[in-house]
């Protein structure tokens, strides 16, 4: 396995990644430091042009000052992008693991199920859950979770379908080690690699699945991200064009970071695959 | 032969257990929601009508067991029997019938210009691999891959109706130009431009990686090599051997990338007020008709299923070797 560094300078992106993630979570980590206070609160004159004195990003209708509303919304954002893909990652190993190991009829009836999953509109799914089980956070991220981890379920059965059969499991089995012991303690650490790297591409298409549904309002007010200070500012869009424009860049550097780190840590911890622009 | 049939069968039948499984999951959700799933169906304005809520109690079957619920329900969505929305006054059916064909011609020519723009840039990013072309194309790629939708539709507008005033960004159609013929149909055009760009933009990123990834493989297998060795036009070894063969797995991947493309346009829709069934979708999220939004959830589902099961038969159909176990 090559050392971190090596994978840095072999590949530039990754190395733009991590460094934008991190100022991400800096931000968001930060905000109250930053922007003390309700950032919800007036602040100055309404419809201010970006880098007004004093207000980088500009106000709003309400004279709302968007820069620290973008610093609170990373950490809106970035929770609800973490407990989903936390919840998925979870949900997706156990089902994975089980039809893997077991394979037949169990792994025949699982995969169904994902398929299921994997085949019917996700995004108008997300939003039927969301709007009929009653707009909230918690309603949001079960809603994303449950489009999420079929991928993360593929991955596993995968791994665990190749490992099932080989001769350190059956020495566990004949040792007399009991089923979820030797998934948990002996298989499962072995499929860790591709997970992280599946975790990590998928936290960044929740970010995006989350702003969608703020944006067309689902959204909870007293938990502001930037796909719904996104939905807010569209009304006014075509004058304060930077109030749409400015949470959808944030969303983009976000996203952009993540996918670069994925890929990133799939140079990282499989060297083996033949990733994109490898070949070159 | 026998073998084909007994794949399809098993396909149809998979098909038919997922219509299924949308329909439970329907039933489970308006139980799982707060209130009686009557007045839920009924939306905030249907719910304040005592007679239209008691009407529906009688269509769910309410006041019967759970099993028998599940089975007048499944029993008459089988029979595209939706109900009334209470807001509109009509069947649901009819107006999602209505909506449909915008929402068609959004999505196929977003999905045409996604294909012919994703293969050729990925076959000239694939054949140029490591120059500076490929490069480009690949960053540009991997930010479109980044960017939400709607925020990609939101500056379209800015950029070409607001600032440069080149294109209409509202609506299918001139209101009240009352044109005809050709006219009229550059019209539809110049209104479905920037909406079908925006939402072919992504899934163009993603068969660009796929088709660049899969040439680049094709272009190191065996046969291509032979093809060289025996002096072969490049011109030909590149239509006949390699794009044939690097283009299955770009089909298989679009067949399945259609339930997203689709269930993706209510965004799209509801940004460029298309007038097809993602807007509609929207309208009844804001109205809380929630009978009509269950209804648009369970016809797209019906329509990505039925791409799927079509995408198979044409598979089947073209490539003898496929494997049919799975």
């Amino acid at each position: 396995m090559a050392r971190p560094r090596e994978i840095l300078s072999r590949n530039p992106g990754a190395a733009v990644g991590v460094a934008l993630l991190a100022a991400i979570l800096l931000l968001a980590v930060f905000a109250d430091l930053l922007y003390p206070g309700d950032p919800w609160r007036m602040a100055a004159r309404p419809n201010l042009p970006p880098f007004s004195p004093g207000y980088l990003f500009g106000t709003d209708m309400l004279g709302r000052d968007l820069a620290a509303g973008i610093a609170h919304g990373a950490r809106v954002t970035l929770l609800i992008a973490s407990a989903v893909t936390g919840l998925a990652v979870a949900f997706g190993v156990a089902v994975g693991a089980v039809a893997g190991y077991f394979g037949g009829r169990v792994d025949d009836v699982a995969m169904r199920f994902t398929e299921f999953f994997q085949t019917i509109p996700s995004f108008l799914l997300t939003v039927v859950i969301v709007a009929i089980v009653a707009p909230s956070l918690t309603s949001i991220i079960l809603a994303i979770a449950v489009v999420s981890w079929p991928q993360i379920a593929r991955v596993v059965r995968a791994e665990v379908l190749s490992l099932a059969g080989q001769d350190f499991v059956r020495a566990a089995r004949v040792g007399g080690l009991s089923t979820p012991r030797i998934i948990w303690g002996h298989v499962l650490p072995n499929v860790l690699s591709p997970v992280i790297v599946a975790a990590s591409l998928m936290t960044a298409t929740v970010i995006l699945i989350e702003s969608g549904i703020s944006f067309l309002g689902l959204g909870n007010r007293d938990f502001v991200s930037w796909g719904y200070l996104l939905g807010t500012g569209r009304t006014a869009f075509r004058v304060n064009w930077w109030l749409s424009t400015i949470p959808g860049v944030a969303i983009f550097l976000t996203v952009l970071s993540l996918n670069l780190v994925g890929d990133g840590l799939n140079d990282w911890l499989n060297p083996r695959s033949s990733g994109r622009g490898k070949r070159a | 032969m026998m073998d084909r049939l007994g794949f399809l069968t098993g396909r149809a039948a998979r098909a038919i257990l997922i219509l299924f499984g949308v329909i439970v999951l329907n039933f489970v959700l308006l139980r799982v929601a707060p209130g009686d799933p009557a007045s839920v169906l009924a939306g905030d304005q249907g719910a304040a009508d005592p007679a239209f809520v008691e009407e529906l109690r009688r269509d769910l079957g309410l006041d019967r067991s759970i099993p028998a619920q599940l089975w007048v329900y499944t029993k008459s969505l089988a029979q595209l029997d939706f109900g009334q929305s209470y807001r509109e006054q009509r069947p649901v059916v009819g107006i999602i019938a209505e909506r449909l064909p915008a929402t068609l011609i959004l999505t196929l020519t977003a999905f045409g210009f996604a294909l012919a723009a994703g293969i050729s840039l990925g076959s000239m990013a694939a054949r140029h691999a490591g120059s500076l072309l490929d490069t480009v194309l690949t960053s540009v790629s991997v930010m479109f891959f980044a960017m939400p939708l709607f925020w990609i539709g939101l500056m379209a507008i800015l950029l070409f109706s607001v600032w440069l005033g080149w294109l209409p960004s509202y609506g299918m159609a001139t209101v009240g130009a009352d044109l005809s013929g050709l006219s009229y149909v550059a019209d539809i055009a110049s209104h479905l431009l920037l909406p079908a760009l925006t939402l072919g933009l992504f899934y163009m990123a993603i068969y660009m990686r796929v088709t660049r990834a899969s040439v680049l493989d094709v272009l190191d297998r065996d046969f291509v090599r032979t093809a060289r060795a025996k002096g072969l036009k490049p011109g030909l070894i590149w239509r006949r051997h390699v794009l044939r063969n690097a283009l299955l797995p770009i089909i298989t991947f679009a067949s399945l990338q259609a339930g997203h493309l689709i269930g993706g346009s209510i965004l799209i829709e509801t940004v460029f007020a298309w007038p097809g069934i993602g807007r509609l979708a929207f309208d009844a999220l804001m109205q809380r008709d929630y009978n009509l939004l269950l209804a648009i959830f369970f016809i797209t589902s019906a329509i990505v299923v039925g791409i799927n099961l079509v995408a198979d038969i044409l598979y089947v159909a073209a490539d003898p070797r496929i494997e049919l176990g799975a």
